[in-house]
């Protein structure tokens, strides 16, 4: 049985090596989160649209993005991004970007099951009423859909932070890299991967718990 | 954008044109200089090997726990198996697969040391495996809850025991349920593989980020190892259509379709 020596877990780890890496994995999944709700909207509305010339870009984006591993579209744009704008780029904004485009897919199928999910009635009404199609998604369905998909957005926001650990491969300082480097330097690798492992875990089962009592708050009493 | 092709032909050691690009694969002809096809197609192999592995670890044991979860508690060994198995997806959910990676490669080992006897291949199959069996046990529990509860009291009401009644009556038809979202979970983990970079494993995206280096034709490189993920995903895809076909029913639809069901 191995012994471990913990002693090196204090303070001072965590402010030199493992913050500055929990900061960018938060703010990565921040930008990922909103970006990805924002255009993932618009791809669900594309799709649901009806009109060949735009749902049919948007089937072939989400299916490419859901059809690739995540770490080979990381791989992808780190080597387009600085192909089509010239010059160079940081391996944190290239993470951002690949963030936000990928995680997009997902949640345009998310907000796709969420407007589908409004009962096509209020749709009808909308239209007895008058209103226009961008009038009918502003003020009718969109709301409701948002309220249905509060939870399961969630989700997949755990599910994005867990992921951004595999800016491992482009070599961004995200969490996971804090506890690396953390380790080597203090020749202790076990240790800060068990730590990492932990804090992990910690952070995602306390959200997901979050998230279980937020279903109940938050669902719509028909 | 002119895309250069002939990267593949194009020998690893010093970058010279092979003689013969697809007749030298795999060492079989006579100047079998290696050629970047030949390390795309090896690292091809290594990734059906990886996911091939993880997913025969991740149905066996992801089946099993997910059966546990859906134990009636009514008796204290019941309750502690339901416990241990919630407590496994839990513990397999909320890490991230590729801090699972390192520490089944360089954690666990430590711990129990028949572990370093092992290819390091089996321990991210290993880790794969039991990553995917969190998410396939909640997939199974789900099929399981979602048959009709008369299936369980009629078991009862017929005196088989509890072990009777899953192995007769529930996994049957829960197993067949769950083909399609177990279909997912296997390309899936087809996808998740790729993160056996992170621990020198020679399979694609490894090869990917190697050959991308070396020859400067990322494009290239990239396509063709994104197309032999697709390619495997889809295969992945058509092997699980085919065993929910061969396992079909006749006549029977839909679990809670009562008036096809006995």
């Amino acid at each position: 049985m191995l012994s471990l020596d913990l002693s090196f877990y204090n303070w001072e780890l965590f402010t030199n090596y493992i913050l500055k890496g929990f900061l960018f994995s938060v703010q990565l999944t921040v930008f990922a989160t909103v970006g990805g709700i924002i255009l993932g909207t618009f791809l669900a509305l594309m799709r649901l649209s009806g009109k060949p010339s735009l749902a049919y870009p948007a089937i072939f984006y989400v299916n490419t993005m859901r059809s690739i591993p995540l770490v080979m579209v990381i791989l992808w744009l780190f080597l387009l991004i600085p192909m089509l704008i010239g010059k160079p780029i940081g391996a944190d904004l290239s993470a951002t970007i690949t963030f936000i485009a990928f995680e997009a897919a997902f949640f345009s199928e998310i907000v796709r099951a969420g407007i589908q999910s409004v009962p096509r009635g209020q749709g009808f009404a909308a239209e007895a009423l008058g209103m226009t199609y961008g009038q009918n998604m502003r003020f009718i369905v969109l709301p409701q859909a948002f309220r249905n998909m509060i939870p399961v957005f969630m989700t997949q926001t755990i599910i994005l932070f867990q992921d951004t650990s595999l800016v491992y491969a482009i070599g961004a300082y995200d969490l996971l890299k804090g506890f690396e480097i953390a380790g080597k330097n203090y020749g202790r690798p076990i240790e800060t991967y068990i730590l990492a492992a932990a804090t992990y875990f910690v952070i995602c089962f306390s959200l997901s718990k979050i998230v279980r009592r937020i279903q109940a708050k938050v669902a719509i009493i028909r | 954008m002119a895309l250069d092709l002939g990267v593949f032909c194009k020998n690893t050691l010093d970058g010279e044109v092979v003689d013969h690009c697809f007749s030298a694969l795999f060492g079989l002809g006579q100047n079998a200089d290696p050629s970047y096809l030949d390390w795309l197609l090896k690292a091809w192999g290594w990734t059906l090997a990886v996911a091939g592995l993880g997913l025969a670890i991740a149905l066996v044991l992801g089946a099993v726990m997910g059966t546990l979860r859906t134990l009636p508690q009514d008796s204290s060994l019941n309750k502690w198996l339901v416990r241990s198995s919630t407590a496994w997806v839990e513990l397999f959910r909320n890490i991230p697969i590729l801090v699972q990676v390192f520490l089944w490669y360089h954690v666990i080992p430590a711990f129990i040391p028949p572990l370093k006897a092992f290819p390091s291949y089996w321990l991210v199959s290993i880790a794969l495996g039991f990553f995917t069996s969190a998410r396939i046990a909640e997939q199974v529990r789900a099929g399981i809850q979602a048959l009709p509860s008369g299936q369980c009291a009629a078991a009862t009401a017929l005196g088989l025991t509890t072990v009777q009644s899953y192995r007769y009556v529930i996994l049957p038809m829960a197993l067949r349920i769950v083909i399609p979202p177990l279909t997912s979970e296997s390309m899936n983990l087809i996808k998740n593989s790729s993160v056996a970079f992170a621990v020198s494993v020679p399979e694609l995206t490894l090869f990917a980020m190697q050959a991308q280096e070396e020859t400067s034709h990322g494009v290239e490189i990239y396509l063709a190892v994104t197309l032999l993920y697709a390619l495997s995903a889809f295969a992945v895809n058509r092997a699980m259509a085919f065993v929910e076909k061969r396992s079909r029913i006749p006549g029977f639809i839909a679990p809670t379709n009562d008036a096809g069901a006995h």
